[in-house]
């Protein structure tokens, strides 16, 4: 599959509200749960369209993630929609008892998640969540790179018996992803080939790959741009594959380096086929700065991902 | 038609061993409707004092529980599971079952009890507690026919409850809901989270139901940080709330029948820790002490009283 980068860029919550209505006028069991976060997770429009499936329990998130488990336990799927960073910090107990060991098919949605709350700062930004999560076994995690893939992510876990955590992006973004993409869960996706290096990125930094791949190809070097939106069930094949066929990886993520995708890969090639890696995203809290300048401020950028790739190239 | 007690509940003072097999000493549902309602408080503390028995044997046996509070919400739970509960041990997904949910769920042998003896599994699964691959772990969780979520960290139970209240109004189902919760437990602010959003929301179709034992691992709950005063704290909340003898069968069945209304409603049923043994009783250490053989003949011998 090859990128479809455009000028246009987009906020993954207008493609999110758009499919979340979609799929609660064709799923009568879909409700929607969230904090006082009717205006920042962009649900106005279904709860108008919804009022009797909307569940604001105020600013409350212990609460909220409970309440999700219980309506799970009533025959709904709710899709929880909170920042991110409250969602996951603030209940993480919950999700970990109620929601992933309990067995409960509840969709979590991070909203405005990594650096997009920019300014508001550390507080707000959510850039453990992933690192989090991941500890939480029979829970899903997808990190969609644009709003087709958010679409397909949240169709599907719509569609699922299990529970899974989305991202679901403030930060603009490009359409990388063809209208025909169709998401599977655990599916990393080549959006470039290439044979010298691969950047596996997420989210956000999926298109800052392929604008690396760009620059690193005007300098002779052939990268390969893997899309793993799923960190959890990662695709083992794919990353096995990538690390064999191009011999050098750099992962880049807009989380914590400790425990996000940089740690999911290394776990796997380090046992599976062990080569020379970069892990890019976040070192620390971030200082006050929008969030574009903290993103190019930690280096999570293409200058920044040509740079680690080229001290693979030593 | 009433029947007497003693027909449907031969030999109460000679009853089988509870964790022997077969064991054939619990009510169904219809016999229990059918005995005469003045029997029924009656065949009520018979069943307590059974669930206490089996309390005693099994975490005697498993060398681990927490029979303290496993002791005080044993009437609680048998009143509940017996007289009040409109559901099907047989089919333990009927949508339209009443849920019940034990938020302390450290108190969970008291729940195998109640489940077992409603015919949720066989009250001889009772010996296989806390075993390797058991799903009787030390607290509940769905792998366990009848256990709604999974507890045991303190504080989850209501927040859930809030859920499968609005999902019974959301379906337009009578269902109702029953959160059994410690006192000590209402520490934690996600409690508080949940009796607010209940409150607002008037969900009369819930009722949490406080184990008011008095006391917690440590101390008391008044010395450690105090709940009271509790009742008017739930009705600032926007719930009704009653307090009642934790060990009273016949009020317990009436105040957890009421017809729901437009509040939650909160029963703070005052119990004894430890509640039937009297060296067990009242006693910070029995929080999850394991009685010794004697203590457990001891103890067994007074439940048999």
């Amino acid at each position: 599959m090859s990128a479809v980068m455009r000028d246009e860029r987009f906020d993954c919550r207008v493609a999110f509200a758009e499919e979340l209505a979609v799929i609660a006028r064709g799923d009568q069991r879909v409700v929607v749960v969230c904090n006082d976060s009717i205006g920042s997770s962009n649900l106005a429009t279904f709860a108008q369209e919804f009022p009797d499936r909307t569940v604001n329990v105020g600013i409350a998130e212990q609460d909220m993630v409970g309440v999700a488990a219980g309506l799970a336990n009533g025959g709904y799927t709710p899709f929880v929609c909170a920042a991110g960073a409250f969602l996951t910090g603030r209940a993480l107990e919950q999700i970990k008892d109620d929601i992933a060991y309990s067995g409960y098919h509840v969709v979590l949605c991070g909203m405005s998640p990594g650096l997009s709350y920019g300014e508001v700062g550390p507080t707000h930004h959510s850039i453990e969540d992933v690192a989090w999560l991941r500890a939480i076994s029979g829970l899903a995690i997808v990190v969609p790179a644009d709003p087709v893939e958010t679409r397909g992510a949240m169709r599907w876990a719509a569609g699922t018996e299990s529970p899974s955590y989305l991202r679901i992006g403030r930060f603009r973004v490009p359409a990388v992803l063809p209208e025909t993409y169709r998401f599977e869960l655990g599916r990393a996706v080549e959006l470039r080939h290439g044979s010298s290096l691969t950047i596996v990125a997420s989210g956000v930094m999926v298109h800052r790959a392929l604008e690396a791949a760009d620059e690193l190809q005007r300098r002779g070097i052939l990268a390969r741009v893997l899309n793993v939106s799923t960190l959890k069930p990662i695709d083992t094949d794919a990353l096995v594959r990538a690390a064999e066929e191009t011999g050098r990886v750099v992962t880049v993520e807009e989380s914590v380096i400790d425990g996000g995708l940089g740690s999911a890969v290394a776990q796997v090639l380090c046992e599976q086929h062990p080569v020379p890696m970069r892990i890019l995203g976040v070192p620390q809290f971030a200082p006050t700065g929008n969030a574009s300048f903290l993103l190019d401020h930690f280096g999570l950028n293409a200058a920044g991902i040509v740079r680690a790739a080229l001290e693979l190239f030593p | 038609m009433h029947m007497s007690v003693s027909n449907i509940y031969p030999k109460l003072t000679e009853r089988g061993d509870p964790l022997g097999d077969p064991w054939c000493g619990s009510p169904t549902q219809a016999d229990f409707a059918a005995v005469e309602p003045s029997g029924r408080a009656r065949l009520l503390a018979h069943l307590a004092q059974d669930v206490r028995a089996a309390v005693v044997r099994t975490i005697s046996a498993a060398k681990f529980g927490h029979i303290g509070g496993d002791l005080s919400v044993a009437d609680i739970l048998t009143c509940l599971m017996f007289g009040v509960l409109r559901h099907r041990p047989e089919d333990p997904g009927w949508p339209d079952r009443d849920r019940l949910i034990l938020s302390k769920g450290h108190s969970a042998v008291s729940l195998y009890a109640v489940l077992s003896m409603a015919g949720y599994f066989p009250p001889r699964d009772l010996t296989r507690f806390v075993q390797a691959l058991s799903p009787l772990g030390a607290h509940p969780s769905r792998s366990v026919p009848g256990v709604e979520t999974n507890t045991g960290a303190l504080g989850h139970g209501l927040p859930f409850g809030v859920g499968c209240a609005i999902a019974a109004r959301l379906s337009r189902s009578v269902r109702r809901v029953f959160v059994v919760l410690g006192d000590g437990e209402l520490q934690e602010g996600s409690n508080w989270e949940a009796a607010m959003a209940a409150g607002h929301r008037g969900l009369g179709n819930l009722v949490a139901v406080v184990d008011r034992n008095g006391l917690q691992q440590g101390a008391s709950t008044e010395t450690t940080n105090r709940l009271e005063p509790l009742l008017e704290r739930w009705r600032s909340f926007g719930w009704e709330a009653t307090e009642v003898d934790g060990h009273d069968h016949q009020t317990l069945v009436e105040v957890l029948s009421l017809q729901p209304g437009e509040r939650p409603r909160c029963v703070v049923a005052r119990t004894i820790k430890g509640k039937g043994v009297s060296f067990i009783e009242r006693r910070i250490e029995w929080h999850h002490k394991v009685p010794s053989k004697e203590q457990m003949e001891q103890a067994l011998a007074e439940l048999r009283k």
